[in-house]
């Protein structure tokens, strides 16, 4: 895996210049999500408005694989209906954990599908799903999650 | 491996390695990582194993193997002389008065938490005091906080400076009527600081204070003397010292030893067991019930020759001579933060790179066969003091080199070229 598959442009603009940055003052739904092994720390919030997310946003401190992934994320669910949300959370989820070919298999992931290579590095996965994993939990009204433990969104059945 | 080795290199002049000759002592340096010869610089989460130890492993497996301390036939009897022989090396490694005061464990946490339940359990608590420092891994840490929560005892803190030494003036301050017990690292795994352990085991000792030195990152690269520190109390691992996982030494002074409980029960721990009582067996193997990891001990003896033939004296110089010139090309490269500047050091540099976070540094350096740890080492509350969630750290072994040391830097450039 060389960096220059993961490490590209566009996630390194998403790096540099997140979109989303900060918090919705009236937010319906917020979560928390945590990564211990590596510190990854994000806080999301997200309004529902008519059972679509009309407005979003993400802050926190976090490596450019997590803050890229919250980036794109937060672009790519805004305006769309919690189901078909949750479907790109599975579907990340799946392309990361290397059981979703972007290539050959039908997908909305877009221009997400750039995170493909995460599934080549075991130890940066979590970092990529984390921002997927703490809308999951915002959506269903979990204030915290965390990528270790019970909630181990790359544990064992996977 | 014997002092007759071809590798023997304890009688050179202090700080003259022959690196070419050790590295070939060590089969998995040969390895390529993404294309480029692996540069291993990950030594203070585990080291890797000469030949010499890996042969000794297999000599055992091959031909000594049977279950210690019972059989009376000729593989038990074989396999217990070479249990208990390396028992004997670790004692005269470290300098223990006596081979029954090393214990077997399974590592350095292990070590810890068999004081904390044999020791701490006995004889701390309500309203008793704890000391350990800013600089613990979370393994001498957290067994302390349950001890705490369980007893009502209090943990108290020493800090450090800037530079990560411990302050010890504040030190000294911290003692009280209360004060039950000292934990402190010899030397810090996410900032390299050598503590001066032997002058803050006589502080405790001042007040009556015992004292347990978690020596993981000290003991495979400086020689230790347990009756020169006279601490009550030495832990470590044997595989960050040229040894296998799963084996670790406890040492403790034979007179605290005997006053401490079992922390586990089971076989080979007792002298007889009715119904009605059991008879705890003498230390050490009132401590080390079950069958225990056999291999893996003889293999801390066979890493235990291979380090003498080498002569501590001379890895610690050529550790120095490494933290010496890795900090100096680090001192010019752009946005480069060493965390951790002690004046005594050991060969660990931590850092971090200006907006770029630790695991994108790893992740890339991977791929340029370097292997560093990324994250917060076990060591947060060291994190938190240095205000940062993570660092990158490279730490050095007698295996490596300047020119790895080159290889690191190279590859940190290339992560700013990536990063801009």
């Amino acid at each position: 895996m060389e960096s220059k598959h993961l490490y590209q442009e566009v996630i390194l603009d998403h790096n540099r210049k997140p979109r989303n940055w900060g918090k919705i003052a009236d937010a319906t739904h917020r979560a928390e999500g945590l990564n211990p092994l590596c510190g990854d720390h994000i806080w999301l919030s997200l309004k529902l408005d008519d059972g679509k997310i009309g407005g979003i946003a993400f802050e926190g401190e976090s490596c450019a694989i997590c803050k890229a992934s919250s980036s794109m994320m937060t672009t790519n669910v805004k305006g769309k209906s919690i189901e078909e949300a949750e479907r790109l959370i599975r579907e990340f989820r799946d392309m990361s954990t290397g059981n979703l070919d972007t290539a050959s298999q039908p997908n909305h992931l877009g221009r997400l599908s750039v995170f493909a290579g995460v599934s080549d590095l075991p130890s940066r996965v979590k970092c990529a799903i984390l921002p997927w994993h703490t809308l999951h939990a915002a959506l269903n009204s979990e204030p915290t999650i965390s990528t270790e433990g019970d909630r181990d969104p790359v544990a064992t059945e996977r | 491996m014997t002092s007759s080795s071809s590798v023997r290199q304890a009688d050179r002049p202090i700080g003259a390695l022959d690196s070419e000759r050790i590295r070939a002592d060590f089969p998995i340096l040969k390895l390529e990582v993404n294309g480029k010869p692996l540069v291993y610089l990950d030594n203070a989460a585990s080291s890797q194993m000469p030949q010499q130890v890996i042969d000794r492993l297999v000599r055992y497996q091959t031909a000594e193997h049977a279950n210690i301390h019972r059989g009376v036939h000729y593989l038990s009897e074989t396999a217990t002389a070479a249990y208990e022989g390396a028992r004997a090396k670790v004692q005269r490694f470290i300098n223990a008065k006596e081979a029954r005061e090393v214990i077997y464990t399974r590592g350095t946490t292990d070590s810890v938490n068999l004081v904390m339940h044999g020791y701490g359990r006995a004889f701390i608590g309500a309203g008793d005091e704890i000391i350990v420092s800013q600089l613990e891994h979370h393994s001498n840490i957290v067994p302390w906080q349950m001890l705490c929560e369980e007893k009502g005892a209090k943990l108290r803190v020493i800090p450090c400076n800037d530079a990560g030494e411990l302050l010890l003036e504040e030190y000294a301050k911290l003692f009280n009527s209360h004060t039950r017990f000292v934990a402190i690292t010899h030397v810090s795994n996410a900032l390299g600081t050598i503590n001066p352990v032997k002058e803050m085991i006589a502080t405790a000792h001042q007040h009556g204070v015992p004292v347990l030195i978690d020596g993981a990152q000290a003991i495979p690269h400086m020689k230790v003397d347990v009756q020169d520190l006279d601490c009550d109390f030495y832990a470590f691992s044997a595989h960050k010292m040229c040894g296998p996982t799963g084996i670790g030494i406890l040492y403790g002074k034979a007179a605290l030893l005997e006053k401490m409980k079992p922390f586990e029960g089971g076989g080979d721990m007792i002298l007889s067991v009715t119904f009605e009582k059991t008879t705890y067996n003498v230390i050490p193997h009132k401590f080390e019930a079950g069958t225990p990891p056999i291999a893996a001990g003889i293999g801390l003896g066979a890493a235990i020759d291979y380090l003498e033939s080498v002569g501590m004296d001379h890895i610690a110089a050529q550790e120095h001579d490494l933290i010496t010139y890795a900090t100096q090309a680090f001192g010019e490269l752009k946005d480069v933060r060493i965390i951790g500047t002690a004046r005594a050091k050991a060969g660990v540099l931590s850092f971090t790179m200006k907006g770029v976070h630790p695991h994108d540094v790893g992740t890339i350096l991977n791929e340029e066969g370097v292997a560093v740890r990324t994250g917060h080492h076990c060591a947060q509350p060291v994190m938190q003091r240095f205000g940062i969630p993570a660092t990158a750290r490279a730490s050095f072994y007698l295996y490596n080199t300047q020119a790895e040391i080159d290889e690191l830097v190279a590859a940190l450039h290339k992560v700013r070229r990536i990063f801009g």
